[in-house]
């Protein structure tokens, strides 16, 4: 029915002009958040800058609140496909795909920056204005630079950018065709660079971080853009459906099609930092600010792995043979470089870094099962439901524990140095055991979302027959959690040094993505079933 | 399953009182003796309800106070739960030995880095957590409660001892979530065995155990939980993180541990190797019982050789393990119901040791042999119990760690001669160990510094008294326990699916 339509539409196209139709409603919550970003932009042009700060929390919390809600009208309003597998449809004269894995991943995104935005806005611990540069174009170290920050003046720009990365990652998770899913790429990262070197402490690390950020990603673009273009060659289509159509009707292989998917992969696993991509991951989450390092770590990985798991299984599913393999090296090299290299990191940003590097490992080793919907049977889990699971726990997980570093400060600011984190549990009891836990999650200790994620990811790839990748990724399991345990020796039982680590008191903002953070943590660990049940609803990409 | 519903959730009951237990703990104002009373209460009442179930418990009954509810249905995890004679002995091992260890423990965790609020807490924990692991009928459920025990026992031992205690914690952590996780592997290639069956993926004891798991894969499945329990156990050669970490926990905390904890290894390998894996389990009896007979005489051997207290009876225990494990794969019902008997038994006879090497150590402030000398002289009651517990873990005939040994050793010489030689020669070599140690401290010439050691106070005698007791009575008359076991193991072998050589006599009932 789609296909004929598409078809259909490209005939037309090529004969005369066809005003195209948009279905609004379903692309509500995708446009609810754009036209925000973009009201954003003309607050800061127009409203005093006093009053910039409280209308753009408000205005971000209310735009993501509202898109929230349309995701669940939209969700509600769901209709089951022809195939039984899937549900939605594609809108937007076949751009983006509405469908249950979409729906899914908006809902996951909007939450996630639901908390993530309480991290932007909190003014407490700053003594009154944001973690943001007050004024990103004075140089560090200047007369400017001072005169800003006696002003107070603050950033309140970081809300509109941040609204349209959100924008772009929703568009990126359910892009339809090649092209759409480039664009999408773009508007996700280039805030996001932006974000990054706004760092109103430590302005230095934070610019570099957000130039490297910005050159890495710019190379990796390019070879997305040039595997697109190699597959369009061998497809003579953007739309992943029609991809497919192409891929299946093939025999035998085409260098112009391996080409492509590997230049593809390698732009989509830049974003999702495996390796041996990921040499970006370190350097960025420990410049950036930590508001915007949870933000990253949290959407951006739900982001790209909606869009890794929609081209490979979509658009290259035919040839899933030709990617396997190329992904269980991945697969094995990322949780391996991860979790070692963590071992020797003495800072704490850096070390979550490291171990959100490792949990992109065991996410890949959930992605190559590649077990569909119509592969596993009754109460089974499919790929796509173990690793959407994991992605709604680690993003819990990991924008709690960066809520947590904000808090922990001495005189300089922040203090993420491993060893300034000693005899934390004695100052800080609730804190140290919050992060704690936090970390017993990262380890997979069961009773937390750790390891029932984990659980389903390692389920999935087993029964794709991937058991060897299942053995290296318990193997790294347990050098993980070596590195997460030193840090709970650190901050239970080793004696401070000097005057120890103090942990300033946040307002209610970071309290409250501590809180669900940890509460959700737990939840999930216990009773994980209904967001078994909501992912199995969503059921499977529609093609 | 066969078994009576039960209307009360007893064992959700007994599993939960001590967590509540910890909560109220830990609410409570710290540096008073209230929170120890507190933990102590909590404790003799999960004790009272063990007690009342166990003469509630109808030994040919099958599993009994079932309860069952579906937990996670992708995962076909259920929270089931449900006690044969060999859970329920270990149960009540647990709920016996909680409260000794708080009594025995009442002033280990003053003055430290962190309160006695917190120390009695994860006790409390620890003993919620194991009455589940016992109890567990699920292998999802006892998965996460396996690796959920290793919270409470690591504060314990990071939190509270000697100088090295940080470093034994993590060693003893790592290598349990070595084995942990390689048994996750293995649970999880459960499930996927298990998908095929009509019902869906399951993880109950009782679906899995009628599941057809190919040869291969249930020989690869058995290895990853094999191995995690001869971890837990520990097996040579995969117990160095034993006398460490027995070494730098309070004496309590090593009671909890190798009494408490270390079983659910060897309980695990008789109710899901055994169970799920007979094909495999029997395919690797040959190499485990090798690997036993090693950690028998290796263990002994070590033990003979240390200077330390307190890694002296770390090496026994891995010796006794040794004969546990050999017990268990020895595939005879006296083998078996000895090896469960031993568990029992092992656990209030290396308490006792624990405790009261810990009292004396506690006395003098050094773990030496060399330090001591003469202790008799001074302090006869300590002198005492510590012989009767050194007798109990050398077998003495007449207490019951002899009867559970015998048993072992009987169980094992009609199915290999040479094994149950090798061993046999593991009790003259305990009578060595415990024996020398003795000598060195407490006879001969008064060393200067115990001059003025002084006896075991009402509280110390109040903590041991118990278990001796137990060893006592249970050494004249263990009908009650063997009763208990003797139908668990019976159906344990015809699952397995392997007879006794020749009937032969184990109590009353036997000869399959």
């Amino acid at each position: 029915m789609m296909s004929q339509s598409t078809v259909l539409a490209t005939v037309l196209a090529a004969a005369s002009f066809d005003k195209p139709t948009i279905a609004y409603g379903r692309l509500s919550p995708l446009l609810v958040v754009f036209g925000i970003a973009l009201v954003g932009v003309v607050v800061e042009a127009f409203a005093p800058r006093e009053r910039r700060y409280v209308i753009q929390t408000a205005l971000a919390l209310l735009g993501l609140g509202v898109s929230l809600l349309a995701v669940i009208g939209v969700g509600l309003d769901l209709k089951t496909n022809n195939d039984g597998a899937s549900r939605g449809s594609v809108e937007a004269m076949g751009a983006i795909a509405v469908d249950g894995p979409s729906l899914f991943i908006w809902g996951t995104l909007l939450v996630f920056s639901l908390i993530c935005v309480l991290l932007f806005a909190e003014r407490h611990l700053e003594g009154g204005i944001t973690a943001f540069a007050g004024q990103a174009a004075a140089l560090p170290g200047t007369e400017a630079e001072r005169e800003a920050s006696s002003r107070g003046i603050e950033h309140t720009e970081v809300f509109p950018l941040m609204m349209f990365a959100i924008g772009g990652m929703m568009l990126f998770a359910s892009a339809n065709d090649l092209l759409t899913m480039f664009v999408a790429l773009e508007v996700l990262s280039l805030p996001l660079y932006l974000l990054c070197g706004l760092a109103r402490r430590r302005r230095l690390i934070s610019q570099e971080s957000a130039l490297k950020y910005f050159l890495l990603g710019a190379f990796s673009s390019a070879f997305f853009l040039y595997g697109i273009a190699l597959v369009y060659g061998f497809a003579g289509s953007f739309r992943l459906g029609e991809i497919d159509t192409a891929v299946s009707s093939t025999v035998g292989g085409s260098s112009l099609l391996l080409a492509g998917m590997a230049l593809m992969a390698v732009g989509l696993l830049f974003k999702v930092s495996a390796a041996p991509f990921h040499a970006w991951t370190p350097d960025v989450y420990q410049g950036a600010p930590t508001a915007v390092t949870a933000f990253m770590a949290a959407c951006t990985k739900v982001a790209a792995f909606g869009a890794l798991l929609r081209v490979f299984y979509v658009a290259l599913g035919g040839v899933r043979w030709d990617w396997q393999p190329m992904m269980w090296v991945i697969a094995a090299l990322t949780m391996a470089i991860g979790s070692v290299i963590a071992i020797t990191q003495t800072d704490i940003k850096r070390m979550l870094a490291y171990s959100s590097i490792a949990h992109a490992g065991f996410l890949i080793t959930g992605f190559v099962g590649a077990q569909q919907g119509i592969e596993v049977a009754g109460q089974q889990i499919s790929s796509l439901q173990a690793v959407m699971f994991y992605l709604v726990a680690y993003g819990f997980t990991t924008i709690g524990a960066f809520a947590v570093v904000t808090v922990v400060r001495d005189a300089g600011g922040e203090t993420t140095h491993l060893s300034r984190w000693a005899g934390l549990g004695r100052e800080a009891p609730v804190v140290a055991g919050v992060f704690a836990f936090f970390l017993l999650a990262f380890a997979g200790i069961p009773l937390t979302s750790g390891f029932t994620s984990k659980w389903a990811v390692f389920t999935s790839a087993w029964a794709g027959g991937a058991w060897p990748l299942v053995v290296v990724a318990v193997l790294m399991s347990v050098v993980a959690a070596f590195f997460y345990v030193r840090v709970i020796v650190v901050m239970f039982f080793s004696e401070p040094v000097g005057d120890g680590p103090t942990v300033a008191v946040p307002s209610i903002l970071t309290s409250i993505t501590i809180t669900v953070g940890a509460a959700m943590t737990l939840i999930l660990g216990v009773v994980p079933q209904p967001v078994f049940d909501l992912a199995r609803t969503a059921g499977e990409f529609i093609r | 399953m066969t078994g009576s519903e039960t209307t009360v959730p007893w064992l959700t009951i007994l599993a939960v009182l001590p967590l509540v237990g910890a909560a109220v703990v830990l609410l409570l104002p710290k540096g008073t003796a209230i929170a120890k009373q507190v933990t102590l209460g909590f404790s003799l009442v999960a004790l009272a309800v063990s007690i009342a179930m166990a003469a509630k418990f109808d030994v040919e009954g099958g599993f009994q106070f079932v309860e069952q509810y579906n937990w996670i249905d992708s995962f076909g995890a259920h929270y089931a739960v449900g006690l044969d004679g060999l859970g329920l002995l270990l149960v009540l091992l647990t709920t016996i030995l909680t409260p000794v260890v708080i009594l025995a423990s009442w002033y280990d965790s003053d003055g430290g880095r962190w309160s006695a609020n917190t120390f009695f807490g994860w006790i409390l924990v620890l003993e919620g957590l194991s009455i589940g692991v016992f109890a567990a009928t699920d292998v999802f459920l006892f998965y996460v409660l396996f690796e959920a025990t290793l919270i409470p026992i690591y504060f314990l031992i990071g939190g509270f001892g000697g100088p090295r205690r940080s470093y034994a914690a993590v060693k003893f952590l790592l290598y349990s979530l070595f084995g942990g996780l390689l048994m996750l592997a293995s649970v999880v290639g459960l499930y996927v065995a298990s998908a095929g069956n009509d019902g869906g993926p399951s993880y109950l004891l009782e679906d899995l155990m009628s599941t057809d798991i190919g040869t291969t894969t249930g020989r690869w499945l058995f290895l990853g939980f094999f191995i995690a329990f001869a971890v837990k156990a520990p097996m040579w050669p995969v117990h160095t993180w034993l006398p460490d970490a027995a070494s730098e926990a309070t004496p309590g905390t090593s009671v909890l541990l190798v009494s408490v904890l270390d079983k659910i290894g060897t309980f695990g390998m008789m109710r899901f190797c055994l169970n799920i894996f007979p094909e495999a389990s029997r395919w690797a009896t040959p190499v485990v019982i090798t690997l036993a007979v090693i950690s028998v005489i290796y263990g002994a051997l070590l033990a003979i050789g240390q200077q330390d207290i307190r890694r002296l009876i770390a090496y026994t225990s891995v010796s006794h393990f040794g004969f546990i494990v050999l017990g268990i794969f020895a595939m005879t019902s006296q083998g078996q119901t000895g090896a469960a008997f031993y568990m029992f038994n092992h656990g209030l006879s290396t308490a006792a040791l624990f405790l009261v090497t810990g009292f004396l150590v506690s006395r003098r402030g050094s773990k030496m042999i060399d330090d001591y000398g003469g202790v008799e002289k001074v302090a006869p009651v300590l002198a005492g119990t510590f012989l009767l517990a050194g007798l109990s873990s050398l077998s003495l005939p007449g207490l019951s760690p002899f009867v559970s040994e015998f048993l072992v050793l009987a169980g094992t010489f009609t199915v290999s001669i040479p094994a149950a030689v090798i061993a046999t020669l593991g009790i003259v070599l305990a009578a060595l160990y415990i024996l020398y140690m003795y000598q060195r401290t407490m006879t001969g010439p008064l060393h200067p510094a115990t001059e003025l050691l002084p006896d075991l106070r009402a509280r110390e005698v109040a903590a041991l008294a118990p278990l001796l007791l137990l060893i006592v009575v249970l050494g004249l008359f263990p009908k009650p326990a063997l009763d208990a076991l003797n139908p668990t193991v019976d159906r344990l072998l015809q699952q397995v699916g392997v007879e006794d050589p020749q009937p032969t006599v184990a109590s009353a009932e036997t000869g399959s």
